[in-house]
C-alpha cells in the first residue's frame, strides 16, 4: 500500500518544474558512504495470514507464567467491559482530537477521569494524563521549578526509594535543563525516607522533594511528616502515588498537617485497566492545586455554556501550551494518551469507590499472604519492617538470578532481582501479589521456591 | 487612536514607565497593547527583590487566546508586583495606567530612563504600524 498520494504524473511534473530529472537527484548531497544501500537482514515480506501464525506462533514462546512481579507495573483483573467499551470506533484514539470541540463526546470523557483524579489523589485539578508515569515525575520536576518562584537553587531531593526508572527519566529529561537531582538515602532498617536523611540539606535552598508512597520497595513513606519538613522550608512536595493504593491510603491533598498538602501529585496509572504489555503503552497522570495550574503541562478540558445556555466541553488554559506559547509552553512532550486514559476511565467508572477498595484491600491481604509463604522458606527472610502496600522485599542467602531462573523453569515469574539496582541490600527480590492471584498460586509459588532452594543447596 | 499620557516614557514593546518622586520607577503596559490583546484573564507579576535586565521578560499577561511576555524597560531590582492583578486582572483593561501597573523597580546604578521614548515619539511610532 502507498502512503504518497501523489502519481507518477504528479511526481514528473514537479520534477520538471524545478528541473530535476528523478527524485534520487534530490538526495545528491548526501555523501554516498552515508547511505544505506539495502536493509540486510530484514526477512522477505509476509502476507497478513502468516504474520498472523508467526506473531501467535512468538507468543506461544511466553506460555501462561504465573505473575509476581511488580516494580512499577501491577497485574490487575480487568473487566470485559473496559476494552470493549474503549476500543470503539467513537474513542478508538490515541490522541486528544486537534479540532477538539467538534468531539465533545471525548472532551467529555477527558473531562470525567479530570474530575476522577482529582477527587482521587485530593487535587483541585487534574490534567488530560501525560506519556507515562517516569515522564510524568520529570514534568512535576520542571513544573516544581516554575512553581516554586521563592527557590532558585533548580535542586530536587530524590529519594533513593523512588522508582529507579523514574530517577533516570527525570534525570535525563530535566537534567539538561539544569534541573540537578540530589539523592537522598533510605533507612535500612525500614526501607523508607527517614528525617535524619534531610537533615544535611537544612538551611540550604531546595526547590522540591519527590515522595514516592508506596515507594519502590512497596513500604510506607512517613508522608506526613516528610511534607511538613518541606513546607516549614518552603520546598515544594511532589508525590507519585500507585492510584489503586488510594482507595486505602491518604491522598496527596491531605498529606501533611498543615492545611497544604503535597503540591503536585504523579503517578503510573496502568493499574487503572491497562494490561501489562511487555512494559507499555501506559499512562502518567498529574494533579495539582488551582493556585499551580497555569505551571502544569498538558491538556486540560473544562465545562462551560454554548450562547443558547447549553452545556458544552473546551480545551481550557490553552496559553500554557506549546501551539500557543511556542519554546516557552509549559512542556513540549505533553503528549496525551487519550486510548489509555479512556480505558482507565472505563475501568474507575465499573470499579467505582468500593470496587476499587476492595481491589486494594485484596492485594495488600494477597500480599501478607505470599510473605507469609515466601519467608517460611528456609534461606528466606523479609528484608525491612513496617506496613507495606502490595508488594515487599524478601532476602535469600544466595544470588537470586538462578533461583528466578528456576522458578520461570516451573511457569512462575518470581519477581524483580533488586541486586543490580540495589546491590547494598545483598541478595534481594521484590515480590508483588494482586488480587489476581489466589492462596492456591501463592502455595505453588512457595513450593516451587522450597524445591528451588533445596535443590540451590544440594548442587 | 488610544491613549498615550503625555507625562510618561514609552517602549517598542509597548511599555510605559513612569517616575515616581522617590526616583524609583512604575511599569506597565499601553493602552494600546491591552486593547490588542484582548480581554485579560491572568497576570503574572514578578516577586520584589527579582533583579531584572533591560528588555528581559519580567511579566506574563494572558488573554483567552493569547500569553505574552512583558519586556523591562529598565535595568534595575523589582521593589513590589502589583498583587491586586491576581484577583483582578481586568485592571489592565480598564485602567492600564493606574491600577493596571504591573511592577514598580528601583533603577540599577548607573541605568537611566533617558533612551525610552516620548509620548509623541510613541505616538508616532503607532501611526506607522498603521493605528
Amino acid at each position: 500500500m502507498a502512503f504518497i498520494p501523489h502519481t507518477p504524473a504528479d511526481v514528473e511534473a514537479m520534477l520538471a518544474a524545478i528541473g530535476v530529472s528523478s527524485v534520487e537527484q534530490l538526495f545528491d548531497e548526501i555523501p554516498a558512504a552515508l547511505r544505506v544501500k539495502s536493509l540486510d537482514g530484514v526477512p522477505p515480506a509476509l502476507s497478513e495470514m502468516q504474520i498472523g501464525r508467526l506473531m501467535s506462533e512468538r507468543a506461544s514462546c511466553d506460555g501462561r507464567p504465573l505473575c509476581f512481579i511488580g516494580a512499577g507495573a501491577y497485574e490487575h483483573h480487568i473487566p470485559a467491559a473496559v476494552w470493549a467499551i474503549t476500543t470503539r470506533g467513537e474513542f478508538y484514539s490515541a490522541y486528544t482530537p486537534y479540532q477538539a470541540e467538534a468531539s465533545q463526546g471525548t472532551l467529555q470523557l477527558i473531562y470525567e477521569y479530570q474530575t476522577m483524579m482529582a477527587s482521587l489523589t485530593g487535587m483541585e485539578v487534574s490534567n488530560a494524563s501525560l506519556y507515562d508515569g517516569a515522564s510524568a515525575v520529570a514534568e512535576a520536576s520542571l513544573m516544581s521549578v516554575r512553581s516554586n518562584r521563592k527557590s532558585k537553587s533548580l535542586r530536587i531531593l530524590v529519594p533513593r526509594s523512588v522508582n529507579p526508572q523514574y530517577r533516570r527519566v527525570a534525570a535525563a529529561t530535566a537534567g539538561n535543563q539544569g534541573l540537578r537531582f540530589e539523592d537522598v538515602p533510605y533507612s535500612a532498617e525500614s526501607g523508607i525516607t527517614a528525617l535524619e536523611a534531610l537533615r544535611k540539606f537544612e538551611g540550604e535552598d531546595i526547590t522540591a522533594i519527590v515522595i514516592q508512597q508506596p515507594n519502590f520497595f512497596g513500604r510506607l513513606e512517613d508522608v506526613d511528616t516528610l511534607t511538613d519538613w518541606a513546607h516549614a522550608r518552603g520546598i515544594f512536595v511532589i508525590a507519585v502515588v500507585n492510584p489503586t493504593s488510594l482507595a486505602l491510603l491518604k491522598p496527596p491533598g491531605e498529606w501533611g498537617t498543615g492545611a497544604k498538602g503535597a503540591d503536585i501529585a504523579v503517578g503510573e496509572g496502568q493499574p487503572l485497566g491497562v494490561p501489562l504489555s511487555s512494559g507499555g503503552p501506559y499512562f502518567g497522570f498529574m494533579s495539582t492545586r488551582m493556585e499551580y495550574v497555569r505551571q502544569m503541562p498538558g491538556r486540560i478540558v473544562g465545562r462551560t455554556v454554548d450562547l443558547a445556555g447549553r452545556e458544552g466541553f473546551t480545551l481550557t488554559l490553552q496559553a500554557r501550551e506549546q501551539h500557543i506559547r511556542r519554546a516557552k509552553a509549559t512542556s513540549n512532550i505533553c503528549t496525551n494518551q487519550g486510548l489509555l486514559m479512556t480505558a482507565a476511565t472505563i475501568y474507575m467508572s465499573l470499579m467505582g469507590p468500593v470496587g476499587l477498595e476492595r481491589t486494594a484491600t485484596a492485594s495488600h491481604a494477597r500480599t501478607r499472604d505470599l510473605i507469609a509463604g515466601l519467608t517460611s522458606v528456609k534461606g528466606v527472610r523479609g528484608a525491612f519492617s513496617g506496613p507495606f502496600f502490595h508488594e515487599s522485599v524478601v532476602l535469600f542467602d544466595r544470588p537470586v538470578a538462578p533461583i528466578l531462573s528456576s522458578l520461570a523453569s516451573r511457569g512462575i515469574l518470581g519477581g524483580f532481582d533488586l541486586s543490580e539496582l540495589y546491590p547494598e541490600l545483598g541478595h534481594a527480590l521484590l515480590v508483588c501479589a494482586t488480587e489476581t492471584k489466589t492462596q492456591s498460586d501463592i502455595d505453588r509459588y512457595v513450593a516451587a521456591l522450597s524445591e528451588a532452594a533445596t535443590a540451590a543447596r544440594a548442587a | 487612536m488610544s491613549n498615550v499620557p503625555s507625562d510618561l516614557q514609552y517602549t517598542k514593546t509597548h511599555e510605559w514607565v513612569r517616575t515616581l518622586p522617590d526616583g524609583t520607577v512604575e511599569i506597565g503596559i499601553t493602552d494600546h497593547a491591552q486593547q490588542e490583546l484582548g480581554d485579560l484573564v491572568f497576570v503574572e507579576v514578578p516577586e520584589g527583590g527579582r533583579a531584572v535586565k533591560l528588555g528581559e521578560a519580567c511579566a506574563v499577561v494572558e488573554s483567552v487566546k493569547a500569553a505574552s511576555d512583558v519586556y523591562s524597560p529598565i535595568e534595575g531590582e523589582v521593589t513590589q508586583g502589583n498583587p491586586a492583578l491576581a484577583a483582578e486582572p481586568e485592571a489592565v483593561n480598564t485602567d492600564p495606567y493606574g491600577k493596571g501597573w504591573l511592577m514598580r523597580a528601583r533603577l540599577a546604578k548607573g541605568a537611566a530612563t533617558a533612551q525610552l521614548m516620548s509620548a509623541d515619539d510613541y505616538r508616532k511610532l503607532l501611526q506607522t504600524e498603521g493605528h
